[in-house]
């Protein structure tokens, strides 16, 4: 019943006009994308160096705090990028992600990525003194959750 | 050029990892996700010469503790990118956004070498406090747009609007993507 009603949602979804417009498009799909991919970056690197600061392979004599402060902006700039063409690019293929495992995978890792980012990852390295073995820690399971996002999502697009 | 690309594309390896079901996939994956390695970080050395981030950290530490990572992603993405074009090399020879994205690749390659020309000269200064220069600033800024249009054109390679065995095509199409039209019409080498 539950998974009948979530259909239902995403069988909308899919008529909905944005949905219909793209995919009555040939070069929007593409276009949107490819920002996608921008946004990729953009957010990707902006975690990368986060992470791998948390886990000292770089800019490692220069503090966290630093480091999460300088790479924030960005991150969030990403953020909206990708959450931007990532939402009109499910509205035009919405049941394909229905029946897409990638799919399920990937918002289920966003969304504990998110949360771990929001409030763990940058409360405890923006408040906290040094603590090398706790910062690697939060670095590992930050980088990997965000890996797992941008794997997964490459994936909905094989399935 | 053609010649060598229909030869490699009868290789036995390029023909494997073209039918193979998960090693293309995953060799993609791994080129897409090496953005945020190359360009991810790329782009915070670039908003360093911008003076937008880091502007505490002198402009040399950035380009000796950031850019090795940049580095790094562009090894795989090289890597990634050469055995992609191996599987495919016919069809990724005559698409114009692959022609495009390998003109964009030079234009970036010859930036980074303007740039760090003019920073094994002036660098010192930079770090010194010294206002960084508009050329330095421009120089930064055409490597983040060349970047974005390496990965939007990359991205393009994927659909076969302009492809040679798809006619008839505007002319110059057919020209920029090097259709022999003998060749293509009888359906591509790459067997797609």
């Amino acid at each position: 019943m539950e998974s009948d009603r979530l259909f239902f949602l995403f069988d909308r979804l899919e008529q909905s006009y944005i949905g219909e417009a793209i995919r009555n498009s040939i070069w929007m799909f593409p276009v949107i994308e490819a920002v996608h991919l921008i946004g990729l970056a953009i957010l990707g690197g902006s975690i990368l160096v986060g992470d791998l600061r948390l886990l000292g392979l770089l800019l490692s004599s220069k503090p966290i705090q630093y480091v999460i402060r300088q790479t924030t902006f960005m991150l969030k700039l990403g953020l909206i990028v990708l959450v931007s063409t990532g939402i009109p690019l499910f509205l035009s293929e919405a049941i394909k992600c229905y029946y897409s495992r990638a799919f399920w995978i990937k918002m289920s890792a966003l969304m504990l990525g998110l949360i771990f980012l929001f409030f763990i990852r940058n409360p405890i390295c923006l408040s906290a003194e040094e603590d090398s073995r706790k910062f690697k820690i939060i670095g590992s399971i930050s980088i990997s959750l965000w890996a797992i996002v941008a794997g997964s999502g490459r994936w909905i697009g094989f399935s | 050029m053609l010649e060598i690309a229909i030869w490699l594309s009868e290789t036995e390896w390029s023909i494997a990892l073209l039918e193979s079901l998960y090693l293309y996939p995953w060799i993609e994956s791994a080129h897409v996700l090496s953005i945020c390695f190359f360009i991810g970080t790329l782009i915070f050395v670039d908003l360093r010469l911008m003076g937008v981030v880091f502007n505490k950290l002198p402009i040399s530490e950035m380009n000796t503790r950031v850019l090795p990572w940049s580095i790094f992603g562009f090894g795989l993405m090289t890597i990634t990118g050469l055995l992609l074009f191996y599987a495919i090399p016919v069809r990724s020879y005559q698409n114009i956004f692959f022609r495009f994205k390998i003109f964009l690749i030079l234009l970036a390659g010859l930036n980074a070498f303007l740039f760090h020309r003019q920073m094994s000269l002036e660098g010192k200064k930079w770090d010194e406090g010294q206002n960084i220069p508009k050329t330095v600033h421009l120089k930064a800024a055409a490597s983040l747009i060349l970047w974005s249009g390496v990965i939007v054109s990359g991205r393009m390679i994927a659909y076969n609007w302009f492809d040679c065995d798809r006619q008839p095509q505007p002319e110059w199409v057919n020209w920029a993507a090097g259709c022999v039209m003998e060749l293509s019409l009888t359906g591509g080498f790459d067997g797609i």
